[in-house]
């Protein structure tokens, strides 16, 4: 059973459903119904094609698995989809890469992310707050290409310089530097829904922590971060998800060979560039290798679906919990 | 005496406060200095390729045969164009009276002569540097504003690269993302938000859109390389693809940003119209979309906006190609924006710096026209209706 079977049984029993419920009503003149029945055939499309998208996905990657051992592809440590002879298809350098990119970015956005947050919803005045939140949304608005260029020609020869001054050999693909540029994009993110979560804090809760004496600090610190640690998980988890899909900016700065390490210093490389790498040559759509892509961004779906969903998930617990206390 | 309030402990206390707030002020001011520091070091690296240096050098049409390399001194052929020595013949058959003639033009200087000239890193040897050198005091050049770059396509020659081709892509490969995602993603949103029935199904495709609104972008590339290009054969890397394929993408982020205009319509207007006896449809088309078509448009315009900045899914629909000629059809292979920012990016020769990034900020250019027209939309859109 998958999300696609689901989604086709869904299409299915809306069609019916609305077949059959409209037959009850006589009254309703044509045109209505004709322009309901094409809105509902909008909708069915664009169900359609997104259920396809994960079908298509789906299909590809079980081609490849019917061939290749599952359990291998996701414990197994060589790599070498490009080669003729043998190819070796052990995507652990992978994942490791791509967590170890997705933690430093986080290490770097999760931090500034929160502060900016408490900064917004508990320091900054309703007039700063309307013109730097506009501003640091502009970092999310700026496309990764950009982001890219920016961490390999000048992120990376700084981290480099700077870890070279100190008597470390650090590569110019280093997994460090497109880590940080992947967080700075991500700040953003993280600022707008633990700031949106902050200001929807019950306002008794701070009052009754103020009435009893306590500073303004301790009581963010002791009072609104703890009920809003869901969201915050939340927004790191989004934040994860985020990471783990991105492709210019890791593809442009950390390095395209496939190593298994926890230096980040060295160059690493994702799932994402190795999708992108499979279709750099000319290859026969059914090869071991373009399949290999479909069965990596499989893997990529599912994680990043299962992150979305539990954030997801956390917000909408919080918001439930907390909505009519505000009022 | 001491007040009862005024202790040790509270003064360490407040200290403790001042210090978290400053923190928190200091990491909003690395944020910002982040953005400060990005857009300053783009913009420093990329204005000068919107000018372009052009020498003064005696052309002696008369002895272009074979080669048109000779009609030019000797010692500046190595500081000029190959392209446009390689032109030479062109005006010639255009005028053909300048045939045995001896003449002074401005002649475009070659990459690495140009980047010296700006003052960034080149390969130029010491005895063409004296050359320029000697040049610049006989007032033999200058800088013009740099037309190549708006009208030509891609070149191996930086001097020569320019882009159109990217642009005139990019606007055909968005016009077939829009013509796909708006109406179908509006359409979806309406007949969810207005006229489906709120029970599980509605709510399980919700939720799926969702999901897909935050799924990699990499991976719409797979589903078009999949389904447009291997399973229906349209051509590789055509307008066509890119913008089916985009469009795809948009379409769960126009659905939700639709849904949610929709849903701040307050219940009254609805309620008002079907009091009179209005049919749903009636009132939709009449009162509740032009309440939420500001809303819808500013989300349509983000998204818009990310289409054109996404790079990954038309990698793998192979947009990166060397793409000298604007296309003129929209199954020809094309490169975008984005695309051509990646190959320029790319390549070893010191003058595509200076062009990547004077691309990055015509392509940033077009991103803030767009997220200007949003906020102003947005903006418009709460004043009028106080909603």
């Amino acid at each position: 059973m998958t999300l696609n079977t689901v989604l086709i049984i869904t299409i299915l029993t809306l069609l019916i459903y609305y077949l059959y419920s409209n037959k009850s009503k006589k009254h309703k003149d044509r045109f209505e119904k004709s322009i309901e029945y094409l809105l509902i055939l909008a909708s069915l499309i664009s169900i359609a094609i997104l259920s396809i998208l994960e079908h298509s996905i789906l299909y590809h990657s079980s081609k490849f698995f019917a061939d290749h051992s599952i359990w291998y592809f996701f414990t197994g440590t060589q790599w070498s989809a490009d080669s003729l002879t043998n190819p070796q298809f052990g995507a652990l350098p992978l994942f490791v890469g791509t967590v170890m990119i997705a933690l430093i970015a986080m290490s770097v956005a999760l931090p500034i992310g929160l502060f900016c947050a408490i900064y917004l919803s508990q320091f900054a005045s309703s007039k700063t707050r309307e013109i730097i939140k506009p501003t640091l949304e502009i970092l999310a608005g700026i496309p990764t290409i950009v982001y890219g260029f920016f961490a390999a020609a000048s992120v990376a020869p700084f981290v480099v310089s700077l870890f070279s001054s100190i008597g470390v050999e650090v590569s110019y693909s280093n997994a460090l530097s497109s880590g940080i540029v992947l967080g700075i994009m991500i700040i953003p993110m993280i600022t707008s829904l633990i700031d949106d979560v902050m200001l929807s804090v019950p306002q008794s809760y701070t009052k009754a922590s103020f009435s009893l004496g306590l500073t303004k600090s301790e009581t963010i610190l002791f009072i609104i971060l703890p009920v809003a640690s869901p969201a915050i998980i939340a927004a790191s988890l989004l934040g994860i998800s985020r990471a783990l899909g991105e492709t210019m900016i890791v593809l442009m700065a950390a390095g395209l060979r496939p190593n298994l390490t926890l230096n980040p210093l060295e160059d690493m490389t994702t799932v994402t560039v190795r999708i992108v790498d499979a279709f750099s040559g000319d290859h026969s759509f059914s090869s071991a290798e373009t399949l290999s892509a479909f069965a990596l961004g499989f893997a990529l779906f599912i994680f990043t679906l299962i992150l979305n969903t539990l954030s997801i998930y956390l917000v909408k617990r919080f918001h439930n919990r907390y909505r009519y206390s505000n009022l | 005496m001491k007040h009862p309030f005024d202790s040790a402990q509270l003064k360490k206390r407040q200290r403790k406060s001042m210090l978290f707030k400053s923190t928190a002020l200091l990491m909003v001011a690395l944020a910002l200095l982040f953005l400060v520091v990005f857009l300053f070091n783009i913009a420093s690296k990329g204005y000068s390729a919107f000018t372009q240096s052009y020498i003064y050098v005696t052309v002696d049409f008369s002895k272009i045969k074979n080669n048109p390399r000779v009609a030019i001194e000797r010692q500046h052929r190595r500081v000029i164009s190959n392209t446009w020595i390689r032109n030479l013949p062109n005006l010639i058959k255009e005028n053909p009276s300048l045939k045995n003639e001896t003449k002074k033009l401005w002649a475009l200087a070659n990459s690495e002569a140009d980047q010296y000239i700006k003052g960034h890193d080149n390969k130029l040897k010491s005895k063409d540097k004296a050359l320029i050198e000697r040049l610049k005091k006989e007032n033999r050049i200058k800088r013009k504003f740099n037309t190549i770059l708006f009208t030509h396509g891609d070149s191996q020659m930086p001097e020569n690269s320019g882009f159109f081709s990217a642009i005139k892509g990019t606007i055909m490969t968005i016009i077939i993302t829009m013509l796909v995602g708006f109406p179908i993603g509006v359409m979806t949103a309406i007949y969810l938000q207005e006229f489906a029935k709120d029970n599980r199904i509605k709510q399980f495709i919700e939720i799926n859109i969702n999901n897909l609104a935050a799924v990699p972008s990499i991976l719409f590339g797979l589903l078009g390389l999949a389904i447009f290009i291997n399973f229906l054969g349209m051509p590789r890397a055509s307008a066509l693809v890119g913008g089916l394929t985009l469009g795809i993408m948009i379409l769960p982020i126009i659905i939700v940003t639709a849904q949610s205009a929709l849903r701040s319509v307050p219940d009254s207007i609805r309620q008002a119209g079907f009091a009179m006896g209005l049919t749903r449809w009636q009132v939709v088309r009449g009162f509740v979309l032009p309440l939420a078509m500001p809303g819808i448009l500013t989300g349509s315009i983000i998204s818009l906006a990310q289409a054109i900045g996404e790079t990954a899914p038309l990698l793998l629909l192979g947009m990166i190609t060397f793409m000298p000629d604007a296309p003129t059809l929209v199954t020809d292979a094309t490169t975008v924006m984005s695309a051509q920012i990646y190959t320029w990016s790319s390549m070893p020769q010191n003058g595509y710096i200076e062009r990547t990034s004077a691309a990055i900020l015509i392509l940033l250019g077009v991103m803030v026209t767009l997220n200007l027209l949003a906020i102003t939309l947005r903006s418009r859109f709460k004043k009028r209706f106080n909603l």
